[in-house]
């Protein structure tokens, strides 16, 4: 059976659908093989509960009735709301958590016939790049289990890199789920704000929140986006449209022909703070890019070095605001309440649930919300913000895309980059623009440097999703490596 | 030495015409529900739920805004307001404000009101939409006899304008009858039913010449609204008459010990860390919208006093007290008149007498008027038009009516009806007369000295004789008198 894309596993199941069974069997061997070493998933689902799931699709595929997912196996991020499956958010303040209703793309994975197969490891309510920040254990990059997976979507990355997954979803809100792909050989998509419901996603910073797929073919993040999104009457940022063709059907078209397209790259997200072997490979791509007719042109927008400030700012002041109902009184962490005011059992609740990364954060954002501060920080950064995004609109008004290395750097150690905030905050230069600016922004795996794979970011404007995938197809055509098989699981998978 | 004295009002009105909630789709109608059933992932404030704005509520907000003549912002924005308290699921209330980058669906406006027979008008500051925060439950009554405390989320999300006015109000009284008047123009827009428990909340900022102002909270009625005021006023003015400073404050109201309690000092503004919610997408306000809107207001209280005035002849105060007591009195009052005309006199039972006994009962309003009904009113006025009772029992009935709550035939079955036997009536005219010689003397000079007279009958019988039989019978034996002496 091959099982290297989502596409070949739908398609093979959708041949003779007893190959479903085999096909969990088989994922279940690999995450028995690997899990232990990388650690992706806080909360597996039972074989046997799964199992029971892949009946009732089987019984829609011997009908011919099966949705558009029947076959897939998807890894979810933990901090994706899944009725009766517990949601961490990699928190000890949601540790027991169960959420009683489903997130609307959880609802619209089902209704495809998707199983899900458990919640994925990352930094504690989504804040951190490298899932070192999650509060029960760091997850591992399958590449080099020394290194970081990315984050904080590391879970979700290194279960689908790994193949413990088919697919998973992942949220990025600066580059969660770019990051962790790029770092773990992965596609990671973040659609345009708005395009997929953020409706059960746990909030961390609203305004830039999206939920997107990571898979291992740029023709899987296509079909798993045909699936998620659209309008949801409960989410009041959610956008009201649809394209011709499906997502998948753009991404054929550019996997199958020459695209003509005009990219440029901004000179200050390959400037200062780059690692030498990321920029020589970056050059390499590109060369590789104009040999396949896509013309290059590179550009400097100095505005562009304000961007990860900019965006810090307003995370952490909307986190601050997005945190503040976590007190234990109607979910969560309990303490015990005797001869305790509210106040006091608030705060014991808070002080021992959040960790450090999160107080940080929580503390900053108070700090530039509050009377006084907030003109200074919060309002200039939100006018920082429109100058940003309407710099990169209008450069997308004479250029199809901007391309740039996802990541700065290559996947860091175990615990290299945590120990100072700054460091780790900074290799989210490049990925931040598209969160700000609403845009939509993939990483598709572009080389492997020292046996670790390197990503390439492509951005498109607002809701040309049809565009972005077209190109990224067509790109990841001629690169010729993905899918991309990690040493650790080549033996299980090949 | 009496202080200028300076109120100024918060007022917490819920939508109680919407069936949802402000964000979510449960029912607006919480009351009477078991505790936390009437509640939803979004009003619970559950993680990764969202806000989704229920736009009839900004309809409802309009018709206010136009009513009170506010000045209507052209894009609606909603600010989360932060602050912890368990009876705030997200512990930030979704609410506007009148800031940098944010702004209430309305500014400005005013009301007029009647005080002592002038008009006054007191200005409007702003009004928000916001959400409801669930009830704190304290199980047995009161927070000092609870060993711990419970929350009921089900009114969690309501949808709740805020009217802030201007520090315009100059006594307690004025502040009453402005809520008053309020309520009234929220009922007639339809916006609102005062009678629901909770429906209308009031605090109020007061201080006097000179000094700190002190918020009053938890005032449960318009009764008790003037009671907090007066009891602060004169509270403030003791303090500074022995030679202190009043201090900026918070205080509750204690309705069982009628005090205010000191709750927190107010040194500095609190600080909300107001910011636009990233949630909910700024609305542009249609300008057609409005005008719709506009289109559509029913008639409001101003113009529905001045056509009692011109269409019933009522004056000025009648009409205005029966349409700012409350709708369902005007209601009543018209009502009543199609079936039984004599509107000033309706007019008239209803302000002078109605109102007088449920104050004296302590009932509301609407416990009063489910005794005095239509059926009811009616047949006082008939009883009074057939002659079978006099202006003076009708008083009486319309007591009796509502402190017992009886039917008034019931009443003329018990005898209580005017006294036209003649006999028994000239008895008690000769045990008058022989009682007040000098009166009786007074009054065959002076015409007018008989009415004293026709009083001490009246005293004597309680009010029931037929003041025209008393009246002739009095005149006949004058005549009498004069002839014999």
């Amino acid at each position: 059976m091959r099982i290297l894309t989502l596409l070949d596993i739908i398609k093979e199941v959708r041949n003779d659908p007893k190959l479903l069974f085999e096909y969990i069997e088989y994922t279940y061997d690999i995450i028995n093989k690997v899990e232990d070493k990388v650690r992706a998933y806080i909360t597996l689902r039972d074989k046997e509960h799964v199992l029971r799931d892949a009946k009732r699709v089987y019984d829609k595929l011997i009908k011919g009735r099966a949705g558009r997912l029947a076959g897939a196996l998807i890894a979810v991020k933990d901090n994706i709301s899944t009725k009766g499956l517990r949601t961490t958010c990699a928190s000890r303040i949601l540790e027991d958590y169960v959420p009683p209703y489903d997130a609307t793309v959880i609802e619209r994975l089902k209704s495809e016939d998707a199983i899900i197969i458990g919640k994925t490891n990352m930094d504690e309510f989504a804040m951190g790049s490298t899932t070192e920040n999650s509060a029960f254990f760091p997850t591992k990059n399958p590449w080099d289990l020394n290194r970081v997976p990315g984050g904080s979507s590391g879970g979700s990355a290194t279960a689908t890199a790994a193949f413990e997954a088919s697919a998973a979803l992942g949220s990025d809100t600066g580059g969660s789920i770019r990051a962790p792909a790029s770092f773990t050989g992965c596609v990671g998509l973040k659609p345009t704000y708005g395009l997929v419901s953020r409706y059960g996603l746990i909030a961390y910073a609203s305004s830039m929140d999206q939920i997107g797929p990571i898979t291992r073919t740029v023709k899987d993040a296509a079909l798993i986006l045909d699936v998620i999104a659209g309008p949801d009457s409960r989410d009041a940022t959610s956008i009201d449209i649809s394209f011709p063709k499906t997502f998948l059907e753009y991404a054929e078209e550019g996997s199958r022909g020459s695209v003509k397209a005009k990219l440029v790259v901004i000179e200050e997200m390959v400037g200062e703070g780059i690692e030498r072997p990321i920029y020589t490979s970056f050059i390499r791509v590109i060369r590789h890019l104009e040999a396949n007719e896509l013309n290059v042109t590179w550009i400097s927008k100095p505005i562009v070095k304000y961007a990860l400030p900019t965006y810090y700012i307003i995370a952490m002041a909307e986190a601050s605001s997005n945190l503040a109902r976590y007190d234990g009184l109607r979910y969560g962490l309990h303490v015990g309440v005797e001869g305790k005011s509210w106040y006091e059992v608030f705060a014991e609740v808070r002080s021992r649930g959040f960790g450090k990364e999160v107080k940080r954060r929580i503390l900053l954002g108070t700090y530039v919300l509050s009377a006084g501060y907030y003109q200074a920080y919060y309002l200039r950064a939100s006018k920082v913000r429109r100058l940003i995004r309407d710099v990169l609109v209008s450069l997308l008004k004479t250029y199809d895309c901007i391309i740039s290395p996802t990541m700065p750097v290559l996947p860091p150690k175990l615990g290299e980059r945590i120990v100072d905030p700054l460091k780790l905050y900074a290799i989210d230069v490049n990925t931040v623009l598209a969160n700000l600016a609403g845009i939509p922004a993939i990483s598709i795996p572009s080389d492997l440097v020292n046996g670790l794979p390197v990503g390439l970011q492509v951005m498109c404007d607002e809701l040309r999703e049809n565009l972005l995938l077209k190109i990224s197809s067509y790109v990841e055509s001629f690169l010729k490596i993905t899918p991309l098989v990690p040493p650790l699981v080549r033996g299980y998978v090949i | 030495m009496s202080f200028k004295v300076k109120v100024g009002l918060e007022i917490h009105v819920q939508i109680t015409s919407l069936k949802t909630k402000l964000f979510c789709s449960c029912s607006a109608d919480y009351r009477g529900k078991p505790p936390n059933t009437n509640v939803c992932p979004v009003c619970m404030g559950l993680p990764g739920s969202l806000p989704v704005l229920n736009i009839k509520a900004v309809r409802e907000a309009v018709k206010v805004a136009l009513a009170l003549n506010s000045k209507i912002n052209n894009v609606l924005i909603f600010t989360r307001k932060h602050y912890f308290y368990p009876d705030l699921p997200k512990n930030y209330q979704i609410s506007q404000y009148d800031g940098i980058g944010s702004a209430p669906i309305a500014k400005g406006g005013y009301i007029n009101i009647n005080i002592d027979g002038r008009v006054k008008k007191v200005r409007v500051r702003r009004i928000n939409i916001e959400e409801d925060p669930g009830r704190i439950v304290y199980p047995f009554g009161s927070i000092t006899k609870s060993p711990y405390t419970m929350i009921d989320y089900n009114r969690s999300g309501v949808a709740l304008l805020e009217i802030v006015t201007e520090p315009d109000l100059e006594s307690p009284k004025e502040a009453r009858v402005f809520v008053q008047k309020l309520a009234s123009i929220l009922e007639h827009l339809g916006v609102t039913n005062p009678k629901l428990e909770g429906s209308i909340r009031v605090d109020a900022n007061i201080s006097i010449e000179g000094q700190e102002r002190v918020e009053v909270k938890n005032i449960g009625s318009l009764k008790e609204l003037e009671k907090a005021l007066t009891y602060e006023v004169a509270r403030q003015t003791a303090i500074v008459k022995s030679g202190g400073k009043v201090v900026r404050e918070t205080r509750h109201w204690d309705k069982t010990k009628n005090i205010t309690i000191s709750a927190r000092l107010k040194e500095f503004e609190e600080d909300y860390r107001y910011f636009p919610d990233p949630d909910l997408p700024a609305l542009k306000i249609d300008r057609k919208f409005i005008e719709e809107i506009k289109a559509s207001l029913p008639e409001l209280p101003d113009e529905r006093i001045e056509r009692f005035v011109k269409e019933y002849g009522l004056s000025n105060y009648l009409a205005s007290v029966l349409v700012t007591e409350s709708k369902d009195l005007a209601d009543l009052f018209e009502e009543a008149i199609t079936v039984c005309g004599n509107p000033k006199l309706v007019a008239s039972i209803l302000v002078n007498e109605f109102l007088r006994w449920i104050d004296e009962a302590g009932l509301s309003i609407y416990e009063g008027l489910r005794r005095l009904n239509k059926d009811r009113l009616c047949s006082i006025v008939e009883l009074l038009r057939k002659g079978v009772i006099s202006t003076k029992l009708l008083k009486e009935y319309v007591k009796q009516v509502v402190l017992n709550d009886v039917e008034p035939n019931d009443l003329v079955r018990k005898g209580l009806t005017v006294l036209i036997d003649r006999e028994f009536i000239e008895k008690i005219v000769d045990e008058v007369f022989k009682e007040y010689r000098n009166a009786v003397l007074d009054a065959l000079k002076n015409p007018k000295a008989i009415n004293f007279l026709v009083g001490q009958v009246m005293r004597k019988t309680r009010g029931r004789a037929d003041p025209k039989i008393v009246n002739e019978i009095i005149k006949e034996r004058l005549r009498r008198f004069e002839k014999s002496s």
